[in-house]
């Protein structure tokens, strides 16, 4: 049974000023050099691979981490390896303001947890929220505590479909449930 | 309440109530992939249902354009596991020689007025061109739509964009759409379907619908629709798709999120400087920018007329020595325009470079890659950094593309 609750180390996608960044497209997650990859185990190792001052993440990155990034993350392309280069790094999830409509679908039809939140760029500005912070996140209740810096947030809890095709591990498993 | 065309298009495709941010389960007229996702589709595919058929396998599809015919082994191998695939479950396939999917879409008459269309292709929304449904998905989804016929779907909001004012030429209808991605950001029409309104709308020829619809894409939207149009282009796309073109129009009392007025009356040449396809500015302000390379082509800017206009600058001029001017119809049916034309044999002269029909240089596919440090103006619809290589590219028409190529910088064809 998947958890609907988490508990990672964060990464917060800042530039080297600490400003979020933005509209961070898949390219920059994923470069299109890589698309002829099929299999997910391979993809991890150029996760963020074009994104300036993080070309290095997939080495940093340890399995359960969460990602924080600035609005529009995912834009751009329909690639499902921009997803799925985080599930071969076992990154437990991605918290943004907003998410590329494409990505956002994506994520969820991979059984990923991506969630919204329109409190994360005040809470990063105010540096309430930092690379290295633990965060416990509940994502049906739409609740986050900071433990390092004891802050609660929230977050937009999931729609129905998307904890229920979380929960069943990805549209397929979903789809099976449905026939 | 009434309905705005989205949400028509899927309540007619639905058996659910339809209201925004709601989600339905929609069922999905035409499903396709291209040599980018395909290949992950069929692993999908063959790992989740075996060799158990398609949900109806006409239509099913697969279009190759971002890396054809091949230029490297993978493609290649990948491309010809989803022919293998495509045989077995009697699949067609559009295949090397036909160019950009989306637009193999509208061509066949597949992509018709009121349908859902997906592909894995983010730029599937120029579909709303000819009033589909169109949307890219990414592989688990395409996958899933090759099996089942349908995918789950949040009925996005409706903003209204009203253009104010007309443009003439060298304005074009993409410095319009760059004016606009200037306006609304990637934020204003996020996740949100766009109906756009005015009269110079009415004027847009198939080509110039497919440059703004393009790029909703960049606006962070779901897909964009031109209700109004005049009786010429109605023809026009029943004459290139084969089929009548009767879209949905929205209800007079249909509800929009929004309602956003942009006064583009003698609007000058818009370029979009790096890194975003917002960053955009009048071509007077970037005017003397040097350049290494020009592109024309993409799902934005590469149909007939795009070319005959580059043509038209090019005529009698020669593209300035050092600079390289990359060339990609969008199409077959296009190439073929282009050589009764004579186009071809124009650009050729000028010292352009004809590639095969396909994507280009949007991805690692084909020509216009950018080595560091070299700039690259480009009709095409992302010039994220990275994306086309190390080099640095401007977004412009096919016009400013091709005057620039002349005079060696970023330049208007009044600079001429």
């Amino acid at each position: 049974m998947k958890k609907s609750r988490l508990k990672g180390r964060l990464w917060v996608l800042c530039d080297s000023q600490g400003q979020l960044l933005e509209d961070i497209d898949t390219d920059q997650i994923y470069h299109n050099a890589y698309l002829y990859i099929t299999d997910v185990a391979q993809m991890g190792q150029y996760a963020l691979g074009s994104l300036k001052g993080w070309k290095d993440f997939s080495r940093k990155a340890s399995a359960g981490d969460i990602i924080v990034a600035g609005r529009n993350f995912g834009a751009g392309s329909s690639r499902q390896q921009a997803v799925d280069c985080f599930i071969s790094l076992g990154i437990s999830m991605i918290m943004a303001p907003s998410f590329g409509a494409i990505y956002f679908r994506n994520a969820v039809n991979s059984g990923f947890p991506v969630l919204r939140s329109a409190e994360i760029e005040s809470l990063v500005r105010n540096k309430e929220l930092e690379s290295g912070d633990i965060v416990k996140v509940d994502f049906r209740q739409g609740q986050a505590i900071n433990i390092t810096k004891k802050i609660s947030f929230t977050l937009e809890s999931m729609s129905d479909v998307q904890y229920q095709i979380y929960l069943a591990g990805g549209l397929f498993r979903y789809g099976r449930k449905l026939r | 309440m009434g309905q705005t065309i989205i949400e028509k298009i899927i309540q007619s495709h639905t058996q659910e109530e339809v209201r925004p941010g709601k989600i339905v389960w929609l069922d999905l007229d035409i499903r396709s992939a291209r040599d980018f996702g395909g290949p992950n589709v069929v692993r999908n595919y063959e790992r989740e249902y075996g060799d158990k058929p398609v949900a109806d396998s006409r239509k099913t599809f697969f279009t190759f354009d971002l890396c054809a015919p091949a230029c490297s082994l993978k493609y290649a191998d990948n491309q010809q596991l989803c022919r293998l695939f495509a045989r077995r479950q009697n699949i067609k396939v559009f295949d090397v020689d036909q160019g950009i999917g989306s637009h193999v879409m509208i061509e066949e008459g597949l992509a018709k007025a009121r349908t859902t269309v997906v592909g894995t292709d983010s730029h599937f929304n120029i579909l709303g061109a000819v009033g589909s449904f169109g949307q890219g998905m990414g592989d688990v989804d395409i996958a899933f739509a090759f099996r089942t016929g349908r995918t789950w779907f949040e009925v996005p909001e409706t903003v209204k964009i009203i253009l104010k004012g007309k443009f003439s030429f060298p304005t074009t209808a993409k410095d319009v759409t760059l004016f606009i991605l200037k306006n609304l950001g990637t934020s204003k029409a996020a996740l949100k379907a766009i109906e756009f309104y005015g009269e110079a709308l009415r004027q847009f020829s198939l080509a110039e619908r497919i440059t703004l619809c393009s790029m909703v894409t960049e606006m962070a939207g779901i897909i964009g629709f031109i209700p109004e149009f005049k009786a010429q282009t109605k023809a026009e796309i029943e004459k290139v798709s084969g089929v009548e073109f009767n879209p949905f129009q929205a209800d007079e009392d249909a509800y929009y999120t929004e309602t956003i007025g942009i006064d583009i009356d003698g609007l000058q040449p818009q370029v979009a400087a790096p890194f975003s396809p917002t960053n955009v500015r009048p071509v007077s302000d970037l005017k003397g920018v040097r350049i290494d390379s020009g592109f024309i082509g993409s799902c934005t800017n590469g149909r007939v007329e795009d070319f005959a206009l580059a043509s038209r600058i090019l005529a009698g001029r020669k593209i300035k020595p050092g600079i390289m001017l990359k060339i990609a119809p969008a199409t077959r049916l296009v190439y073929q325009q282009m050589l009764e034309k004579g186009l071809i044999k124009e650009l050729f002269q000028s010292g352009a470079i004809i590639d095969s029909p396909g994507c280009g240089g949007c991805a690692e596919g084909h020509i216009g890659l950018t080595g560091e440090g070299e700039i690259q103006i480009s009709s095409a619809n992302r010039n994220f950094a990275g994306k086309q290589g190390k080099g640095q590219t401007y977004l412009a028409s096919p016009a400013v593309v091709a005057a620039s190529c002349v005079l060696g910088h970023i330049a208007s064809p009044e600079d001429l």
